[in-house]
């Protein structure tokens, strides 16, 4: 039952489990929906995807998977009880109507017929004047002209001439961000730095105690605020070209690091930051944050990581103009200086490899900006990176 | 028993499936969108909608999930003690009930709104992930369970602020509330202010779907926003022909306090108007 749409959902990354499964068969079983795709890709949607990010992907797979069935809906449609059927049907034909049915060897035989070409049918079908489908002069299918029509499935209120799903109406909210691993948060879960600030709500014992005491055994209330992870985090990511290969462990560091940092901003910039950045790549040009309200925004308390892998033109550091994407009064070394001077802990993460970095002039040119502090991209890199922004 | 929205709610095909889904198969909802787009309305007008009374639930940034349970003033009862009250024998005297409490020992079904879930520490949807499926309880201070004596309809709210945990998701369903196309806008607007000039609305959705469409706003104008703005444009007869006034050097829209709460969003449009300004030269 649905097993082969739960596995379509997994392979296209949407995080479902049995559960969500269960719950769908569930309200299947208990019929909140009945006898309407619409209906259906509403529900499942409802029941299988938490995060709008995945809406989209969850539209394709939907198509793609119900592509046959949406092609037979009519016919599916059509294949409730005969009963029911017949019934319904009789109660909706005018005594007039019941009449001309007669014209083609009454309703037993009407009813017969259609099941005949049901089975000849393949497929869905519009127009024409003798298959079962929408629109035509045969008996037999939806919004027909034939007066001994009968219509094929309930009149649907249904407005929507264009497929929901094929709207793809979510297609920008999907961030395409995977699940990052688990080895990545808990390499930046040592970053950590436990503060109590904010309101006082929890009891401190041993003061109370202390203060109890002191007052000859007069109760004396003592309250604390609680313990939890202070620290503040500024990523700034390389987007430029040469990041390509690399963007997928990105990703990774970039979710891991959203689950596992309460404050946390991010931005982006292409090879090296000049006087702005921005944190939205489509409009990255007239985007842009000037990099001078982001030091007077973020408090000197932030740790400041750059994720990029260096490698560039010289010039494109030390010379001003140097930029490959627009002219820049001053060169990036002047504004990797000023971000130095206000934040205390400032590291770059490389993706390349450690033992690559010798081939590429600018990462040496880099590492002496920031003093060494330049990591790779692996565990024992990430883990020495955040072991010194604790320090 | 179907919501079907109200008289002061429109809900769109899939925001009606989401909630009666919800109901019917007992799980909480999980309602996400852009702010001003109707969420926390949705559970007044679900709980209105379907003959239930209300229990609100605002998630601070200082809330934790035991509040929702219960609070044991254990303050409150050393002072007595000292005192010497009667009262300090019974632990119950000092337990608070929570407002999830509330809702489980209600002697009808109700609708439960926790509005704002992501406003909390990011550990607080993960302490609430036995209560929100069996919907029972256990008290420590006195032993006793406490047990839904009819499941509530649970709404919950989330503005993105936060990731919740998915094993807090996989127990909701989940419903985005979509920004409205003009279609439903117009529904909506003719819910709130039914004898509104045709005129008047066309043109202020004009103004205002143009105004969403500026790259850059820190935030855009939403619903609410608008419904806002067309209550002062009535109440100071604006006649239509001034929002009808399409000249972009005069891109500020009139009484635009109601659509732009940000200084930064103002002068953006205020250098937009001069530019363009510029440009006529």
């Amino acid at each position: 039952m649905l097993v082969n749409f739960f596995h379509c959902l997994r392979d296209v990354g949407i995080p479902v489990t049995t559960r969500e499964l269960l719950d769908l068969l569930e309200g299947l079983q208990r019929h909140v929906v009945f006898g309407s795709v619409d209906e259906f890709y509403y529900f499942s949607r409802t029941c299988m995807v938490k995060d709008e990010k995945y809406f989209d992907r969850f539209d394709r797979a939907f198509a793609l998977h119900f592509e046959e069935l949406e092609a037979l809906d009519d016919i599916i449609e059509a294949l409730i009880p005969e009963e029911w059927l017949r019934a319904e049907f009789l109660k909706q034909l005018s005594e007039e109507e019941k009449a001309k049915i007669e014209t083609l060897g009454g309703l037993e035989k009407l009813i017969e017929e259609f099941k005949k070409r049901l089975e000849e049918q393949k497929g869905r079908h519009q127009g024409g004047n003798k298959w079962v489908g929408t629109g035509g002069t045969s008996p037999f299918g939806q919004q027909g002209y034939h007066p001994e029509g009968i219509r094929v499935g309930p009149n649907g209120g249904n407005k929507k001439a264009v497929k929901v799903w094929d709207r793809r109406e979510y297609k920008n909210l999907d961030d395409s961000v995977e699940l990052g691993t688990r080895n990545i948060k808990v390499a930046l879960r040592r970053l950590r730095r436990f503060a109590r600030t904010g309101a006082a709500d929890e009891l401190d014992l041993d003061d109370t105690i202390r203060s109890t005491a002191r007052n000859a055994g007069l109760l004396d209330i003592k309250m604390v605020p609680e313990r939890h992870n202070a620290v503040k985090v500024l990523l700034f990511f390389d987007v430029g070209g040469s990041m390509d290969p690399h963007v997928k462990v990105c990703e990774e560091l970039f979710s891991a690091a959203r689950t596992e940092f309460k404050h946390m901003e991010y931005f982006y910039f292409h090879n090296f930051i000049y006087e702005s950045v921005w944190k939205n790549n489509i409009r990255r040009h007239n985007e842009r944050t000037p990099l001078l309200d982001v030091m007077h925004k973020y408090s000197h308390d932030y740790k400041i990581i750059f994720i990029g892998d260096a490698s560039m033109s010289p010039y494109e550091i030390l010379q001003p103009g140097g930029s490959v994407e627009h002219w820049n009064e001053e060169p990036g070394a002047a504004w990797m200086q000023r971000l130095r001077e206000v934040y205390d802990k400032v590291v770059w993460i490389n993706p390349v490899p450690r033992e690559d970095w010798h081939y590429t002039h600018s990462v040496g040119v880099v590492r002496e900006l920031l003093e060494e502090h330049m990591y790779p991209l692996t565990l024992k890199g990430l883990e020495d990176a955040m072991a010194y922004l604790t320090k | 028993m179907k919501f079907e929205g109200t008289e002061r709610y429109v809900a769109t095909d899939d925001l009606r499936m989401a909630v009666n889904a919800a109901v019917a198969l007992q799980r909480p909802l999980l309602i996400k969108g852009e702010p001003g787009t109707g969420k926390t309305m949705l559970a007044e007008e679900v709980a209105a909608g379907l003959g239930m009374p209300l229990i609100q639930w605002h998630i601070k940034s200082t809330t934790k999930a035991q509040q929702g349970l219960y609070e044991y003033d254990a303050v409150s009862r050393l002072r007595d003690s000292q005192l010497g009250d009667e009262k300090v024998h019974d632990i119950a005297n000092y337990i608070k009930k929570g407002k999830l409490w509330e809702a489980f020992t209600a002697e009808e079904q109700v609708v439960l709104l926790i509005d704002e879930i992501d406003k909390a520490d990011i550990e607080f949807p993960n302490d609430l992930l036995v209560e929100l499926d069996r919907m029972e309880f256990f008290v420590y201070e006195t032993g006793e369970t406490v047990k839904a004596k009819h499941r509530p309809v649970i709404i919950i709210t989330s503005n993105n602020e936060k990731e919740l945990p998915d094993a807090f998701l996989r127990r909701c369903f989940f419903h985005f509330i979509n920004f409205p196309d003009k279609e439903t806008m117009r529904e909506i607007i003719a819910v709130h202010y039914p004898d509104i000039s045709k005129s008047l609305v066309a043109e202020a959705m004009e103004v205002f779907f143009d105004l969403r469409e500026i790259p850059g706003l820190k935030k855009k104008p939403s619903t609410s926003e608008l419904i806002d703005w067309l209550k002062l444009l009535m109440a100071d007869e604006i006649p239509d022909e001034i929002l009808k006034e399409r000249d972009p050097s005069k891109a500020i829209p009139p009484l635009y306090g109601a659509l732009m709460k940000n200084e930064q969003d103002v002068h953006l449009l205020e250098r937009l108007a001069f530019m363009h300004r510029r440009e006529m030269r």
